[in-house]
């Protein structure tokens, strides 16, 4: 079977040490989280990881029944890159003197839609969110410049499809 | 002094006075265990309540893990050890693990440093819950007694519901010395967790339609009827459905070993029959078992032509390994009983027939030279099969892992369920003898004989002193072939024949039990077999009896290893 992009959504509750539970699963099977996102969710106390894995679909069934199996797991699902909408936000460090002295780094921003969000006498941060490809792009047009600093968030993502917690709670 | 527990009126007490109440709350009256630094609190708690709770002080925490969970194979009940921090806590994992992959209901207690020294390499300090993780169903650490009564609760709660298994509770030494309003309520349901599914009726009725249809059906049922305490159940399915069932190591004992539809072990070792006929059936139904690899061989060729129905009640296994038509996810207890009057009355006599003539054949090849051999020397078979004779079908069999373990399934006769304790998932030599102890305890009005090979008997040899302290009267049955069989074996048959590290030179195994004061005797002759065997099984203590076997006998059938169910060899 072929590898592909699968996103893992885990409902959870919000406990030390979960998070450990959970990278060991992908652990022990010898498989590479490329991503990883923990916030809250749209229900009250009850957190979300979404995490991003490059395998076949074999591992990804055996995965999401591990990860659902642990006590403090909700629900779990995964979803393609086509059932989702899923974006990644991106900060970039940069000196001050290039948006004077460089004028193509102004049309590099705008077109890129990215924003600047603080600017001082040394340094500016420019913030993109967007899919990888997208930020990966801004990357590469700024770098000959010299980026001072360069983060990138895990990808976050919204399920087309509905996904059934409140009600799954309810059950409980 | 405050020695009663009424856990519903509130009371203040110590947070380690509060553990023993959780625990007689919860019914139990025994544990096993080492005392250590961070875990004093509680021993000396214990020491109050020892009336109440009796604590058995095994020789090393791994002796207390194994102890713990053959009580809890024999008695259904979740067994409780308990360490302190740093190594004693460390000597759990193994015991963890093997409860976690054979699905044993166990809670751990470790003691902690104070909750100011974690995270400050404090002496004995080590990450137990990141240590445990990946070999618990749950674990947590307590930093306040007053999470105490709650965690332990839901601790005995998640062991035993759904499918069972180890869960550690980790308590800082301050949460033990401090104190709490206690207040026990039993945990009846943890938010997030569904232990039990329940089977939809269109499962059951699509399953129940594949099962009238079939013509070639094939039943192989695992632990999971024993821990649903589904044996009635089975049987009636069995019965009614006239299905020829086989069984996986851990579900060995669920039916009566000499029931006329129970055909054998599946697996590596297993019956030849049961294992070319996986091959054949059209409708493979298999009941609480996880398709490990030891029974299924490759995958790619096992049962691909028959139509799969798995019972089971744990998500995660369903179409983990082998993909199946349908599944009754559930409890087996309340699927095999609901199941029950959609299925016609049946007989497969024709196909039964079937195990019948594989099973002649390997009588002639294999089993008769095993249990009645005539060359000089004696066999592992030989001796599990006088056992039966003289413990006429109704002991509790404990094995380790090995050459000794695969015989004893093989062989072993059952009358009784929750009768054969041994290290199936994980495999682990030593879990023998204090298993074995465990057992007793759990079943103290039933013979227990751990059957145990010499490699094994040394990595837990030490349990004898837990033994001779306690008088347990366990019936220790060594198989000394010289060597680690198993390993050697394997080295014959896949690494032409070069035995690294597996001869074995052996202590007088029979001065060491004199040392512990249990009676014992060695054996190698055939003539004398039966009369020590038979002494064993009457004396009324411990007793140790070295049975001097063979050195290089290997056990077959055999699937070697990712070769197919019907590539099983017979020589």
């Amino acid at each position: 079977m072929e590898n592909a992009w699968y996103t893992i959504s885990v409902y959870s509750e919000n406990n030390v040490g979960l998070l450990n539970r959970i990278s060991g699963i992908f652990l022990k099977r010898h498989i590479n989280i490329e991503s990883l996102n923990v916030s809250k969710s749209e229900i009250d106390n009850v957190s979300k990881f979404t995490i991003v894995v490059f395998t076949t679909p074999k591992w990804v069934h055996n995965i999401v029944g591990q990860i659902e199996k642990q006590i403090e797991v909700i629900k779990v699902f995964s979803h393609t890159d086509d059932e989702i909408i899923y974006q990644e936000a991106a900060l970039f460090k940069v000196n001050s003197s290039l948006l004077f002295d460089e004028r193509e780094i102004q049309n590099i921003i705008k077109d890129s839609n990215a924003q600047i969000v603080t600017v001082s006498r040394d340094f500016f941060v420019i913030s993109k969110s967007g899919r990888r490809s997208e930020v990966d792009t801004l990357y590469d047009q700024l770098k000959p410049f010299g980026i001072m600093q360069f983060v990138r968030s895990g990808r976050i993502a919204i399920s087309k499809a509905e996904m059934q917690i409140s009600s799954l709670l309810k059950d409980f | 002094m405050t020695t009663t527990t009424n856990p519903s009126k509130k009371m203040k007490i110590s947070g380690a006075e509060a553990i023993i109440h959780c625990l007689l709350a919860e019914g139990v009256d025994l544990i096993y265990g080492y005392p250590g630094g961070a875990i004093m609190p509680v021993y000396d708690e214990l020491y109050k309540f020892q009336d109440k709770l009796t604590h058995i002080l095994t020789r090393h925490e791994q002796g207390a893990t194994h102890a713990a969970q053959g009580y809890a194979r024999v008695s259904g009940n979740v067994g409780v050890a308990i360490a302190t921090s740093g190594p004693g806590a460390t000597n759990l994992v193994t015991g963890l693990a093997d409860a976690q992959i054979d699905s044993t209901p166990m809670v751990c207690i470790t003691g902690q440093v104070g909750r100011h020294l974690l995270g400050t390499d404090a002496f004995q300090e080590t990450d137990i819950i990141g240590i445990s993780t990946p070999v618990t169903k749950w674990n947590y650490q307590i930093t306040e007694a007053s999470e105490i009564p709650e965690i332990l609760a839901k601790a005995f709660y998640i062991a035993r519901s759904g499918r069972p298994g180890p869960v550690l509770i980790d308590i800082t030494k301050n949460a033990q010395f401090d104190s709490l309003d206690f207040h026990y309520e039993k945990c009846t349901k943890v938010r997030s967790y569904v232990p039990t599914p329940v089977a939809s009726k269109e499962s059951l009725s699509k399953a129940a339609v594949l099962i009238n249809e079939a013509k070639k059906p094939f039943i192989i049922f695992g632990q999971g009827v024993i821990l649903s305490e589904a044996e009635k159940e089975l049987k009636d399915f069995v019965e009614k459905s006239g299905i020829p069932a086989a069984w996986t190591v851990l579900g060995l004992s669920a039916l009566d070993t000499s029931h006329p539809l129970n055909v054998g072990m599946v697996g590596m070792h297993g019956n030849y029959g049961p294992n070319m006929l996986t091959n054949e059936c059209d409708v493979l139904i298999t009941i609480g078992m996880r398709f490990d690899d030891r029974v299924t061989g490759n995958l790619e060729t096992y049962a691909k032509q028959a139509k799969v129905i798995h019972f089971e009640i744990d998500p995660a296994e369903v179409d983990k390994n082998v993909k199946t038509t349908v599944a009754v996810l559930g409890d087996a207890k309340a699927s095999l009983r609901d199941i029950l009057p959609l299925i016609n009355e049946n007989s497969h006599e024709a196909w039964l027939k079937n195990f019948h003539e594989y099973y002649e054949i390997e009588y002639n090849e294999v089993i008769k030279n095993d249990i009645y051999p005539t060359k000089p020397g004696l066999t592992m078979g030989e001796a599990i099969r006088i056992l039966n004779e003289k413990s006429e079908n109704k002991a509790v069999i404990v094995t380790d892992v090995g050459q000794h373990q695969m015989i004893a399934c093989r062989y072993a006769g059952f009358s009784q369920t929750k009768s054969n304790v041994t290290s199936g998932g994980l495999g682990t030599m030593g879990f023998a003898l204090p298993a074995a102890i465990g057992a007793k305890m759990g079943a103290p009005d039933r013979e227990v004989v751990a059957i145990i090979g010499d490699g094994g008997y040394q990595m837990t040899i030490q349990e004898l002193g837990t033994i001779f302290q306690n008088k347990t009267a366990v019936k220790i049955m060594v198989l000394n072939n010289e060597h680690l069989g198993m390993v050697r074996q394997w080295q014959e048959l896949f690494f032409e024949s070069r035995y690294a590290s597996t001869v074995m030179s052996n202590p007088d195994f029979v001065k060491i039990a004199a040392g512990y004061d249990i009676e014992a005797a060695r054996v190698s002759e055939r003539d004398q077999l039966s009369g020590a065997i038979e002494k064993m099984m009457a004396h009324k203590g411990p007793y140790f009896l070295e049975v001097c076997v063979e050195n290089e006998h290997n056990v077959f059938p055999m699937i070697p290893s990712g070769a197919s169910v019907s590539d099983i060899r017979l020589k």
